[in-house]
């Protein structure tokens, strides 16, 4: 993505990552607000527990992110950080692992999509956030494959990639707090 | 940026799956050009059965047995017919050729970029909006019939399934999946244009000389990632109240065809706000480009600057923020609190000030103007006139008390039909007559385009204007026929606005001979055959595969310098040195 028409400091891909960022935003807030409109509309809103082991998924997030930033610095400092991007997938993989489990959980307490309001938006909420995340966890893949093949960084893949995944644990966390205190 | 400076030889790679955004961008208007005929013959259905509702049409009964036996449609038909005109047109036409389709071929040029910034994702743009006009036409072909629940698709009739009737099966699973699909596409599309018009303009291409074109195809598509970023979740709720059983938009205890439905504590309400927090920004997606489309081209022809371009762009930029304010405006017979109506009207006032601003604008530019009345000139005159007339209704109808009256009838029918519908196609021709030589290096005919355009601006006056008197006189809207009631009376106007709209669908033919005819034969373009000013006209006619040739276009100057002398004559080429300019 270099090209000599572009403006110096300019990236499309961080500009798209953004953009991309403002729409995902925008979407889980159209999410949201449905919740609180269909949680005032009827009163058929039964709270769900959250099984515990979000609680650990999202230390496992949190993790990767920080793996992330530690290996794009090093990238930056010119040493291999390809391992500690490796080490953020893997993390990314365990999220999602995570996060079938606490369907499980759910499923295990006979709360299904359509069982109650509550449920429906703890899937919801937790399958869009797993599908944007399968997104990152592809671009790290890119990204490790062009580490690999090419050891001089793609600078501005790897600037697009690093904002896009902390915004995902950005998200996440948001999305804890909203299915903490709301469902 | 260009995937490789050597265009692509292969048939799939040139034709089909083609990352060149001009290749989209034809691709963008020939699926709005099979899109645009689809909804048009659906029109005619209408308005014939409107106007004749025992007539036959001949093959309607072999296509649709269940909705037309021996030809005669029946109400249900009637309802299905609109709800896919509507679908078809706002979606597959209005947002895909003005905004899509012309915004992808020109946009990148008049920034003096290669391409757009993410090519992959522009060819999945294209390439899932068609996948989404494939699913919503699937709809015609399912037992059924597809959806009657209107281009709103407003819940609980959207959400039940086919206990709400005919279409109501499998027909409304499509068009929500269909619409789904549809925002992807534009999402796609809208991330290329902003990335593309932040960070891929040529030297010296500051944002204040972008063009007015390009300035309304990036507010758009601002707009269109916020709206369509709320449709989509909106679809997704509706497609699993509808497969999966849950209850976002149906209320409990409802019997539909004398059967209890199994949902409870839905909102029907929460379908109108997500859909109109969508579908007002949609109006101004429609509208937008044709308002750059016109401030870019009047100038051409007037030989003058346009007058106030910051004032038009900052007129844009209000517009944009204002069209998230006033979706409540289409909802004051929801039952809306009388306080939240006028917190929804009073924005909707303010809106037309903008939009107002923006008229004066474009008739201050050609106030004194040596105009040259070409197809494209006068089109875009066309585009003001159309757009007054249909925006006056909007007056009345942003206010509740009047829209409590007038809602339900046909004066909301000619007012959205003329300020949204007529106005975006005058655009859109006007953006035709205009860049089809830098398209296809050859001219349209000029006496079949005055042609075209003063017999379809009559018939579309014939055709719209009378449906405001319509709906003053109480003319509900969304019947099939008008023969046993009250309303028997307004048969001979309805008769007259069926003979103007296939008066006006037969003159479109002019337009597609045209097309086919300048295709083929026209007169060979050159570079600058209007003496236009911004940089797609200092590159060859058509452009080549890179768009500049492998250089790289220095902007001097404003695309508004018309008038006064420089190299090229009366105007100042963008791409002009700057030493050599002046005006």
């Amino acid at each position: 993505m270099t090209s000599p028409t572009l403006a110096p400091g300019s990236s499309p891909a961080r500009t798209g990552v953004w953009i991309g960022i403002a729409a995902i935003t925008m979407s889980f807030t159209a999410y949201t607000s449905a919740m609180v409109v269909r949680q005032g509309s009827g009163a058929d809103w039964h709270h769900v527990v959250l099984p515990g082991i979000l609680y650990l998924d999202t230390v496992l997030l949190l993790l990767s992110s920080g793996t992330l930033e530690l290996g794009r610095r090093r990238l930056r400092a010119g040493a291999s950080g390809a391992m500690l991007l490796t080490v953020t997938l893997a993390l990314g993989l365990l999220f999602l692992a995570g996060q079938l489990v606490a369907w499980r959980g759910l499923a295990a307490q006979g709360l299904y999509l359509s069982s109650n309001p509550a449920s429906d938006f703890f899937y919801i909420f937790t399958a869009l956030h797993g599908l944007h995340l399968i997104g990152g966890i592809a671009a790290l893949g890119y990204l490790l494959g062009r580490l690999r093949a090419d050891p001089a960084p793609p600078w501005s893949a790897l600037e697009a990639v690093t904002l896009y995944w902390h915004f995902m644990g950005v998200l996440w966390l948001y999305l804890l707090v909203v299915l903490a205190t709301r469902l | 940026m260009h995937e490789s400076s050597a265009p692509p030889t292969s048939f799939l790679r040139k034709h089909v799956f083609s990352l060149d955004h001009k290749v989209i961008g034809k691709q963008y208007l020939d699926l709005a050009l099979v899109a645009v005929v689809t909804g048009m013959v659906l029109s005619w259905l209408m308005r014939l059965h409107l106007a004749y509702p025992e007539l036959a049409i001949p093959g309607l009964g072999r296509i649709a047995p269940n909705g037309a036996a021996g030809g005669v449609m029946t109400p249900e038909l009637y309802l299905s017919i609109m709800t896919m005109h509507g679908t078809i047109m706002v979606f597959f036409v209005l947002t895909t050729a003005p905004f899509a389709g012309f915004g992808n071929y020109i946009l990148p040029i008049q920034v003096g970029a290669e391409d757009m910034a993410f090519p992959r994702f522009n060819m999945m743009s294209f390439w899932v909006t068609c996948v989404a006009f494939l699913v919503l036409l699937a709809a015609f072909f399912v037992p059924e019939g597809p959806p009657l629940s209107g281009w709103t698709a407003y819940a609980p009739l959207s959400a039940i399934g086919k206990d709400a009737g005919p279409g109501q099966g499998t027909g409304q699973t499509l068009w929500a999946i269909s619409i789904g699909i549809f925002c992807i596409g534009q999402l796609l599309g809208s991330l290329n244009f902003i990335a593309t018009t932040l960070d891929l303009r040529a030297r010296g291409m500051t944002l204040m000389r972008m063009p007015l074109s390009t300035w309304a195809w990036f507010i758009t598509s601002v707009i269109g990632l916020i709206a369509f970023s709320v449709l989509l979740p909106a679809c997704v709720l509706l497609v699993l109240d509808r497969v999966a059983g849950t209850s976002f938009f149906i209320p409990a205890g409802l019997v539909v065809s004398d059967r209890l439905q199994p949902h409870a504590g839905g909102s029907p309400l929460l379908w109108q706000h997500l859909f109109w927090f969508f579908g007002h920004p949609e109006v101004y997606i429609a509208i937008l480009p044709g308002f750059g489309i016109v401030s870019h081209i009047l100038p051409a022809f007037a030989r003058k600057p346009l007058l106030g371009p910051k004032v038009a762009i900052s007129c844009m930029a209000a517009i944009a923020f204002l069209s998230y304010t006033v979706w409540g405006h289409h909802m004051f017979l929801s039952g809306m609190n009388p306080l939240s109506a006028t917190l929804f009207s009073v924005p909707t006032l303010i809106i037309t000030i903008p939009a107002t601003i923006m008229v004066l604008l474009w008739i201050g530019t050609v106030y004194g103007a040596r105009m040259r009345f070409t197809t494209p000139a006068l089109f875009c005159l066309g585009f003001v006139s159309v757009f007054v007339s249909g925006g006056i209704s909007g007056f009345f109808l942003a206010q509740p008390s009047i829209d409590t009256y007038l809602h339900g009838t046909y004066f909301v029918v000619g007012h959205f039909h003329f300020v949204m519908g007529v106005a975006a196609m005058f655009g859109i021709f006007a953006a035709t007559y205009f860049w089809f030589p830098k398209m296809y290096g050859r001219m349209m005919n000029e006496t079949l385009g005055k042609w075209h355009f003063f017999l379809t601006l009559i018939g579309v006056y014939a055709t719209f204007m009378p449906m405001h008197y319509l709906g003053l006189a109480g003319n509900i809207r969304r019947y099939s026929a008008f023969t046993d009631d009250y309303m028997k009376g307004s048969l001979p106007l309805h008769r007259f606005i069926t003979m103007a709209a296939l008066f006006t669908g037969a003159v479109q033919l002019l337009f597609f001979a045209n097309l086919i005819w300048s295709r083929f034969r026209g007169a060979k373009a050159p570079a600058n055959p209007w003496g236009a000013t911004s940089l797609e006209w200092s590159i060859p006619s058509p452009p080549p595969h890179d768009n500049f040739g492998g250089k790289h276009p220095v902007v001097a100057h404003g695309p508004n310098e018309y008038g006064g002398t420089g190299p090229e004559g009366d105007h100042v080429m963008q791409a002009t040195p700057e030493s050599l300019g002046t005006v």
